[in-house]
């Protein structure tokens, strides 16, 4: 009897309905646990966290005082603490220790340490201890106890208030500087190099007229002139900028006088209540996507990464669709389905699952050295023997993924045209009109949905994708963005950087992985939602024209 | 009747703007010899045909009979078949269409057709019956304005849909998709307009305003259709054809072969012993 009981459960299909089920909540749940882990983690780095200033005896007995925030907690058997030389009451079986985010990297020449629970004596949240952010050295933790300007030290009533002022003017000049050296000066600079690349261009084409030449030594001078005048311009606010200092005294007693114009800001977290808070957090966050990365990209924003990615997967857009647009329709509408066919098909869709670096290393060969050196050669020949697109660029980056992407993009259009009812296509050849007018006015636009899925996954695939982009064109360190006023705006032959790269370069190839381990995850943050971000611009497209062409399906 | 079916008979011809010479419009079309094979299979055997201009022609038959092949191969559309194989002439207008280098565009467009389903693009009620003129490049406003609505009216559309021309073609009714389809083809003025099934997707009502606006249509195209229908092949038809396992076994006026077949096969089929 139970075990016909057993038997009409299976053959009532109820058993294969919970797996599925349970399939899918363990898919929904480990994709919404990473995405939770990495908000987490990535959302809390921009958090003022507290200060604190902790005194403890070290394992010879002598006490230490030191601000710090605290980063982790864990717990350890005692066992291995005491293999490794340090002393645990006895009886005692595990013993937590503390993460210390200590600072100061500059004086105590470490920025983490761990620290026993029991050997903590004294543990403090001192209003007036300060963070300072630099522009070298990582963070500063201490108190702001005088301000000088020009070596004078300064009377004032509230420090803190005068420090805020001092620390804003500053902010301010070194904007103008950022300014002034890359608009202005880059901007000469890339005339020069131009100027430069047509004289040689005459050299090259063997004219002495005296005459060419003058013309461009006569720009020349006049470049040289702004170029000088731009130079003393930066010189002068490069001295007005260094006019004040600090004095700061750390948890351990000493002071230090650091130069205003290497800090770049400044709060006291336990101070804060959580309006300060939450407006210092957001604009942390902002300053994150809007700013250049400093110090190894283990500091400051990302903003060249998000614009790299994106510029790039925008180019591949263009350069893919029509290619594997045209393609598809070829396949699915023009090539005889025969034996080539079907072959050609098979290998379109094997390409798909070629690894991506195996692309890279094509992009490489081809597109990068075979390409781009025939091209130096004709058409950027003065500028040899520094390459122009003879090295890794966005351009070739972008050429890169639509062939990576092109598989996809073909066989979705292949699908969206399948999907046409034959009724649509006898309608539009009874009146008259050709193969190709046919699939013009009417086929491709009703499997344009199906083309533009095909392009969502592309796009999706592209945007995450690392490991060829390091061969044909990603830096950690680009020197400029590819789009600029400086004519012709786009320059696709520069390298670029990437949110997916970034991430590689800054958890695993920055010289302090610690300290920027929270970056890494507000990058992977920020990756996604920009995958999301082109993804739903995608998609609503793609649903605008399912719209217009709804009624279709009947 | 009412005044939305009635046609002006004077513009029937065409919009002013493109009255066609009297002369162009004599279309018979003869059939000689036609043989036709799906690969190694034989779909028409030795088929010969007179159809005369102006008047409608009914071809009826058993499912499988061969009758929408027939018709299709008056505007070519089997060329769309890889296997489709055709022997034989067809000549329309005194030309014979079978030949190589006949322009098949320019055939579709003097050899209209209307499918079993409607089958409007998804594109405005306008741009629907502008379809087939914009094809053949013509952009110009005002003559696609009085075009469409002229093939409107003759499609007895035009009352009911004036107020939506540019709203999606999905959204009228299967009967008024199917007019708007036949509207899409007199646009292009052809000389013969091929009716696959017009009506089997329809409703009574939907029937019965197709049928008559095939009844007008007659004064001015030559009209072929194939119909399951033999009431309705009766009472639309001039001349009926009466085709079995890709023979034509019978072709005459309606009424004789309606009252009077020569056939015994004919007759069978008619009083519905098979098919």
């Amino acid at each position: 009897m139970q075990q016909q009981n057993i038997r009409t459960w299976i053959s009532s299909g109820a058993p294969w309905v919970w797996l599925n089920a349970a399939a899918v909540s363990t898919s929904i749940l480990l994709v919404a646990g990473l995405l939770l882990l990495i908000t987490a983690r990535g959302m809390g780095h921009f958090w003022p966290a507290a200060v604190h200033e902790i005194v403890y005896h070290e394992a010879d007995g002598s006490r230490t005082r030191l601000a710090a925030q605290v980063r982790d907690r864990e717990r350890v058997k005692a066992s291995r603490l005491v293999e490794s030389g340090l002393q645990v009451e006895a009886g005692v079986e595990t013993v937590e220790r503390i993460l210390l985010k200590t600072g100061n990297r500059d004086l105590g020449g470490q920025d983490f340490r761990w620290v026993l629970e029991p050997s903590v004596l004294q543990q403090l949240q001192p209003l007036s201890m300060a963070v300072l952010e630099r522009e070298e050295w990582g963070a500063f933790f201490g108190r702001v106890v005088g301000l000088k300007q020009d070596s004078e030290l300064l009377q004032s009533r509230d420090v803190w208030v005068d420090f805020q002022a001092r620390l804003q003017r500053v902010a301010d000049l070194r904007e103008q500087i950022g300014d002034l050296q890359k608009s202005a000066i880059g901007s000469v600079n890339y005339r020069m190099e131009r100027l430069r690349l047509e004289q040689r261009e005459l050299e090259l084409d063997g004219i002495t007229e005296p005459a060419a030449y003058d013309s461009i030594e006569q720009r020349r001078q006049a470049l040289d002139a702004e170029y000088r005048r731009l130079e003393d311009e930066l010189l002068a606010l490069n001295e007005v900028i260094r006019r004040d200092s600090v004095i700061l005294q750390t948890s351990g007693g000493q002071e230090v006088e650091l130069p205003l114009h290497t800090i770049i800001d400044a709060w006291q977290p336990n101070a804060m209540h959580l309006g300060q808070r939450l407006a210092h957090y957001f604009r942390k966050a902002w300053a994150f996507i809007s700013e250049d990365p400093r110090e190894a990209n283990t500091e400051g924003g990302i903003y060249p990464a998000i614009f790299g990615t994106i510029l790039m997967v925008l180019l591949m857009t263009v350069v893919v669709t029509p290619f594997g647009v045209v393609a598809g329709v070829y396949l699915k509408e023009y090539a005889r389905q025969g034996l080539l066919t079907r072959t050609i098909r098979i290998a379109v869709n094997n390409l798909a699952g070629v690894p991506s670096i195996v692309y890279g290393v094509f992009g490489l060969g081809f597109f990068v050295y075979t390409l781009g050196g025939s091209i130096d050669r004709l058409f950027y020949e003065a500028a040899l023997p520094s390459p122009t697109f003879g090295t890794g660029g966005l351009f070739w980056a972008s050429l890169t993924l639509a062939l990576l992407t092109l598989p996809v993009v073909i066989v979705s259009t292949e699908e969206g045209l399948a999907r046409i009812p034959r009724s649509i296509r006898e309608g539009s050849l009874a009146l008259g009109a050709t193969q190709w007018e046919t699939l013009w006015r009417t086929v491709i636009p009703m499997a344009s949905p199906g083309i533009m899925t095909g392009l969502i996954l592309a796009v999706a695939r592209a945007a995450g994708e690392v490991a060829p982009l390091m061969l044909v064109g990603v830096v950690k360190l680009a020197p400029a963005l590819p789009l600029d006023g400086n004519y012709p705006f786009l320059h696709a032959e520069r390298k670029f950087m990437h949110l997916g790269f970034h991430i590689y370069d800054v958890g695993f190839q920055s010289p302090n992985v610690e300290a920027a381990r929270p970056l890494v995850y507000a990058t992977a943050l920020l990756l996604v939602l920009v995958i999301l971000l082109l993804n739903m611009v995608a998609i609503h497209v793609r649903n605008g024209l399912r719209e217009k062409y709804r009624g279709l399906e009947t | 009747m009412n005044d939305s079916t009635q046609l002006n008979l004077e513009n029937l011809a065409g919009p002013p703007s493109q009255q066609p010479a009297a002369s162009m419009r004599e279309a018979t079309v003869r059939v000689k010899g036609l043989n036709l094979f799906y690969d190694e299979v034989q779909a028409l055997k030795d088929i010969e045909l007179d159809i005369p201009d102006r008047q409608v022609t009914a071809f009826i038959g058993p499912s499988g009979c061969g009758k929408s092949t027939l018709l299709r191969c008056f505007n070519r559309m089997n060329d769309l078949i890889d296997s489709c194989r055709t022997e034989g002439k067809i000549f329309i207008a005194g030309k014979n269409i079978q030949k190589k280098k006949v322009d098949v565009a320019e055939l579709r467009r003097r050899v209209g057709m209307v499918f079993q389903k409607p089958n409007p693009f998804p594109k405005s009620v306008y741009e629907n019956v502008a379809y087939g003129l914009r094809i053949q490049g013509i952009n110009k406003r005002r003559v696609l304005d009085e075009t469409v609505e002229w093939a409107l009216r003759g499609a007895a559309l035009w009352d009911e849909v004036k107020d939506r021309l540019q709203e999606p073609a999905f959204g009228l009714s299967g009967g008024q998709q199917q007019r708007l389809v036949i509207a899409r083809a007199i646009a292009v003025q052809p000389q013969v307009i091929l009716l696959d099934e017009p009506c089997s997707a329809l409703d009574p009502i939907s029937t019965l305003k197709v049928e008559e606006l095939i009844h007008e249509l007659k004064q001015q195209y030559t009209i072929i259709m194939v119909t399951h229908n033999m009431q309705q092949a009766a009472r639309v038809s001039d001349r009926t054809a009466f085709m079995y396992l890709g023979e034509m076994i019978e072709y005459g006026d309606t009424d004789q072969v309606f009252t009077n077949p020569n056939e015994k096969r004919t007759e069978d089929y008619i009083t519905g012993r098979y098919g």
